[in-house]
């Protein structure tokens, strides 16, 4: 029986990062991947944030095909028919490669392209089935009639991780520790993409929104641009979308958002060149699965690493950064001659000391506070409905601005117990 | 645009056997709610009256998962479709 280094499940962001640093070690890794090529059965919204990962990577990503930097933040607050929106626009995020957009079928492609001129066997349109065990130790991977023996076994097989579950090292999934996401690439000139969103050549915006997007639900829309596209979708709570009543045909969400004012004039003109679906870790710190076990280790949203932080969500970046890490953690097993557990423990070590598990640590009570749901229903309300009474000119002589505000805090409930409460929450996030 | 004309926009390779097996026993004797019928993003699942059956029209499944998650009464026995199969993303 002949034994590799490694094989890695799952030919995403991770387990390409994962085998890009073995490969650099020169050591013996298959990554398999399930679809036509990697990045065809991949999902995102999406934009990679490279400032944290950029000592990982080196030269990694240097000739990668990102979409369009992100240089301008927006964010919307969407009431019934109104919205309030801010746009941020700053010098520091045109001339720092702060992030980049990505679609994930020509991303991926490229890392995997990337990886086969150093000479590691990516192979594609291969399920992985099953799991091999001598004794309580993995020792690699069964598809179909075929087992391939490695020493290390990386999980990279996305938020649905089945290798993980066989592993026991995580546990049934909970509805509330997920979202779904729903995407439509929207195909427009180039041309138009930069005058509507007011970007020049190569540069473009992220923007998400909160709100009736959702019908008042745990969720959000997003929009990202791209060369010649447009990356537009809703995120929703499945524990949410479950407890309504009367219920919400989730692709109806989709077509809602569509119809909006504020999205109609963005999208105009635009062909639906693809309509994706995926669903998204949301547990934070608290869903994160066991990290490794003898002879395997999770990485990437197979672990759950996914950070929604409201105002911004994130997992790219902490895909690459595990994938990393397990590489090394490998090359370190491998020295000892020790692929227990015991010894792969260093990956969630290193992990502690990187941003990946700190600023999932550090927003534990993120998930807990976004679980309110006057964040989706309550403030998109009042904040549009108090601007329009600002703005509105009407048959009756106008109030003073100070009347309206007070006006509204005092029936609005802002000023109640439970939203001040809310406000000292804050401090915990 | 209806749902299912999205989903023709969409490159799938569809194999002769479902990736999505349902289990109608647990179905009618457990679930109340049905959450799949509404929750699946490509609007696959739907109810057949006559046979007292939920049916899913797996080869314009989007492999989100959704379903697996939602089905908390565990009717839904959901895998990947094989190697070359389902939902091929072109953009993703």
């Amino acid at each position: 029986m002949k034994k590799i280094d490694v094989v890695i499940v799952g030919g995403g962001l991770s387990g390409l990062s994962c085998a890009y640093k073995l490969a650099e070690k020169d050591m013996q890794v298959i990554v398999l991947e399930r679809g036509d090529f990697p990045g065809s059965k991949n999902v995102t919204g999406g934009r990679l944030y490279l400032m944290p990962i950029k000592e990982l990577i080196g030269d990694m990503f240097d000739d990668a095909p990102f979409e369009r930097k992100v240089v301008r933040e927006r964010w919307s607050l969407f009431g019934e028919g109104n919205s309030i929106n801010i746009d941020f626009a700053s010098e520091k995020l045109r001339v720092e490669d702060h992030s980049y957009t990505v679609l994930r079928a020509n991303f991926d492609r490229w890392f995997s392209e990337k990886l086969m001129e150093k000479g590691v066997f990516v192979i594609p349109k291969y399920r992985v089935d099953d799991l091999l065990w001598e004794e309580n130790r993995i020792v690699g991977i069964k598809a179909g009639e075929e087992e391939i023996y490695a020493n290390v076994v990386v999980a990279s097989d996305g938020v649905l991780s089945f290798m993980a579950e066989k592993a026991g090292l995580r546990t049934k999934m909970k509805p509330k520790n997920y979202a779904v996401g729903i995407k439509e690439v929207i195909e427009l000139p180039k041309e138009k993409i930069n005058d509507r969103f007011n970007v020049d050549n190569g540069n473009g915006c992220a923007h998400l929104f909160v709100g009736d997007v959702t019908k008042g639900l745990f969720g959000g829309g997003f929009l990202y641009t791209n060369r010649e596209t447009i990356s537009l979708g809703i995120v929703a709570g499945i524990k949410a979308l479950m407890g309504k009543t009367p219920s919400i045909e989730t692709h109806a969400l989709m077509d809602a958002f569509k119809e909006r004012y504020e999205i109609k004039r963005l999208i105009e003109g635009g062909g639906l060149v693809e309509y994706s679906a995926h669903i998204i870790p949301e547990g934070g710190y608290d869903g994160i699965s066991k990290l490794y076990g003898n002879g395997i280790i999770v990485t990437g949203d197979a672990a759950g690493f996914a950070l929604n932080m409201g105002v911004t969500v994130r997992g790219m970046e902490f895909a690459i950064a595990s994938g990393i890490i397990a590489a090394e953690t490998v090359i370190k097993a491998k020295e000892a001659g020790d692929y227990s557990g015991k010894k792969l423990s260093y990956y969630e070590n290193r992990l502690k000391e990187t941003f990946v598990l700190k600023d999932m640590k550090s927003c534990r009570k993120m998930p807990e506070f976004l679980d309110n749901e006057d964040f989706f229903t309550y403030y998109p309300k009042y904040f549009p409905d108090f601007l329009e009474k600002v703005m509105w000119f009407g048959k009756e002589p106008k109030e003073r601005v100070g009347k309206t505000l007070w006006g509204t805090l005092k029936t609005s409930g802002m000023l109640s117990f439970r939203r001040l409460k809310d406000l000292y929450k804050i401090r915990n996030i | 645009m209806r749902i299912d004309e999205k989903l023709a926009i969409d490159a799938f390779k569809t194999d002769k056997e479902s990736h999505i097996k349902i289990n109608h026993e647990i179905c009618r004797s457990k679930c109340k709610v049905k959450y799949c019928l509404f929750i699946c993003p490509g609007h696959l699942y739907s109810y057949n009256e006559e046979t007292d059956e939920v049916v899913v029209e797996f080869a314009g499944c989007l492999e989100c998962g959704t379903c697996k998650v939602a089905c908390i009464e565990g009717a839904i026995d959901w895998t990947y479709p094989k190697g070359e199969f389902g939902v091929q993303y072109r953009f993703g």
